[in-house]
């Protein structure tokens, strides 16, 4: 089988030095260190183990800036073969429009038998890109994926798609795409061994007129939305502690709650 | 010069085929909205039985189109009707689309703004009007909210449970049964099997009130007194990725970074550290109340109420305390 998952290197929430720039009010990326998109990391490792299972090997596409490679090699290291990095300048400020045109321009000639995608990203949070890759490719969307059974022989797919009440199971010929989550299962730490192979891994940059799409199509100068401004939220009232014996202290909390009027 | 384009509500269905809660609150918005820019407003349905979602959305919108889509009985929803209502924009010509910002609605929203090219303004926790809708959203787990337009005079937008308070129309709008007649070109994904799991209760995304635990509470057995907890408030059980990946409650109730992102009016939180990955998912709650051995957690210094102290002793009391009141 061969699979490509889609990822995206996003500011490490951990660092906590997110920040916009405040002229265009854009994510001030190269300021941040970058990690994989925690839910990509999911896709991922869910892709690998459906090569472990049944062969063949699994690939990344990515549209980001220009920095992407050190992270993707990340990735790579977690075991995937090869990488394709679509980045270009007129790409800053994209939306999920053109992000969506984007990675479905970058997957037009490319032979695989699954494509996965993470639920959303930890900075836009959107959550929109999968299915508009999946309809701009005329592919089947199985989306919010538990389980992930293919039946190569078959040609066929099989998802536990998570539903508000259990889940569905879906089932739709391949090449389809998936949207895949934390629940198929902890992503693997790259090995040393791994970290050493990923540095020799094709990683391949592709410019905007190689998807192709012109600026016309997709990037910031086309972009279906703009942000007006940014502020900080009211920071939160002190912090009220108490320590007292059980019974006190519950008392304490009841008491605060229906001050509140929240019981 | 004719009106500008009327401003229309994604009805999302729930698994029972009822209304989901969600479309409750888009549909209070979008009619608040229409009032401030001089709209009109609707609802559309699309569903293999559309008729109760439609009727439960006409109590909150004085009109509703119900499109019915036999596909959607045995096929996954998404695709299906993000083509009709692709469609039906093509007719009808409404400016603006507005749906929840769950699975449901960004599906539908994915796949409609790939096939229209319309722009998508996520995640809503706020919408005013100003010649278009101007979103407010939180980002970076609650650390800046930023605001938002559209640079086109149509799209989408999605929106987040408990942006705004639910509050039907003053007199029920009508529904509409409404054909489309448009060939669905998209693959179709085929549902061959549905599965309840047990004790699945409502989506905590929409709960105005949360206990939620974390690694502290030891295990599956630990979860007892969660749920009892949430049980006498009358609200739904979170926990954190520790929790969820050790096994003892299902994915469905993580919150954080790779779970939910939830607004509830408290959010009583057991055993739970506060790290970041936790705490983008539920800073912005109403009012967050935590237990805690750990008087130098991080969740202590966001918290408006920390408890010190063993919260099985405290979780007990606390149930006895709110089990007296009501008596």
């Amino acid at each position: 089988m061969r699979i490509v998952v889609l990822v995206k290197p996003v500011p490490d929430t951990a660092s906590g030095g997110e920040r916009l720039r405040p002229d265009d009010w854009r994510l001030d990326r190269p300021a941040i260190p970058a990690v994989v998109n925690a839910n990509d990391e999911y896709a991922l490792e869910a892709a690998l183990k459906l090569t472990e299972a049944h062969g063949g090997e699994v690939v990344l596409v990515s549209m980001a800036g220009a920095g992407a490679p050190d992270t993707m090699r990340k990735a790579l290291a977690m075991g995937a073969a090869s990488g394709t990095l679509v980045t270009d300048d007129a790409l800053a400020g994209s939306d999920t429009v053109s992000t969506a045109r984007v990675l479905a321009g970058a997957l037009e000639g490319m032979e695989y038998d699954l494509v996965l995608a993470g639920a959303d990203t930890s900075d836009g949070g959107a959550g929109v890109v999968p299915a508009g890759v999946a309809t701009l490719l005329g592919l089947p969307y199985l989306s919010y994926a538990a389980k992930i059974e293919p039946d190569p022989d078959a040609g066929t797919v099989r998802v536990n798609r998570i539903s508000p009440t259990g889940y569905e199971v879906l089932e739709a010929p391949m090449p389809a795409l998936i949207v895949a989550t934390q629940a198929l299962g902890e992503p693997r730490y790259p090995s040393l061994k791994g970290i050493m192979a990923a540095r020799s891994k094709t990683l391949e940059t592709k410019a905007l007129a190689d998807v192709p799409l012109g600026d016309a199509e997709v990037g910031g100068a086309v972009a279906t939305s703009k942000v007006l401004g940014s502020e900080a939220p009211p920071p939160r009232a002190a912090t009220r502690v108490i320590r007292e014996p059980a019974d006190e202290a519950a008392r304490q909390v009841v008491a605060f709650l229906a001050e509140r009027r929240i019981i | 010069m004719a009106k500008a384009g009327p401003i229309w509500v994604h009805g999302e269905l729930a698994p029972d085929g009822s209304l989901a809660k969600i479309s409750t609150e888009v549909a209070t918005l979008a009619r608040s909205l229409a009032e401030a820019g001089g709209r009109d407003v609707a609802g559309v349905v699309v569903a293999a039985d559309p008729a109760a979602a439609a009727e439960e959305l006409a109590r909150y919108m004085p009109r509703v189109l119900a499109v019915t889509e036999p596909a959607t009985a045995d096929h996954a929803a998404g695709a299906i009707v993000g083509q009709r209502l692709a469609a039906l924009i093509e007719t009808e010509k409404p400016s603006y689309l507005l749906a929840g910002s769950g699975p449901e609605g960004r599906d539908v929203a994915g796949v409609l703004s790939a096939l229209t090219g319309w722009g998508v303004l996520v995640n809503a926790v706020g919408v005013a009007w100003d010649d278009g809708p101007v979103v407010s959203m939180s980002i970076f787990g609650g650390k800046l909210t930023t605001t938002s337009r559209l640079t086109a005079d149509h799209g989408i937008v999605t929106v987040r449970p408990n942006a705004v308070t639910a509050e039907p129309a003053a007199k029920p709008g009508t529904v509409e049964p409404t054909a489309v007649d448009v060939e669905l070109t998209l693959p179709r994904v085929r549902i061959v099997d549905r599965v309840e799991a047990a004790g699945v209760a409502a989506p905590i995304e929409e709960a105005r009130i949360i206990v939620a635990g974390g690694r502290g509470v030891g295990g599956p057995d630990g979860f007892k007194v969660v749920e009892e907890l949430a049980e006498a408030l009358g609200g739904a059980v979170g926990a954190t990725r520790a929790a969820v990946d050790s096994g003892w409650i299902p994915y469905a109730q993580q919150i954080g970074q790779t779970g939910k992102i939830v607004k509830p009016a408290l959010y009583l939180a057991l055993g739970i550290s506060g790290a970041i990955q936790h705490k983008v998912g539920m800073q912005t709650a109403g009012t967050i109340v935590a237990v805690n051995r750990d008087p130098d957690a991080p969740i202590a210094e966001f918290a408006d109420l920390v408890v010190i102290g063993d919260l099985f002793e405290v979780a007990p009391a606390l149930l006895a305390a709110l089990r007296a009141r009501a008596g």
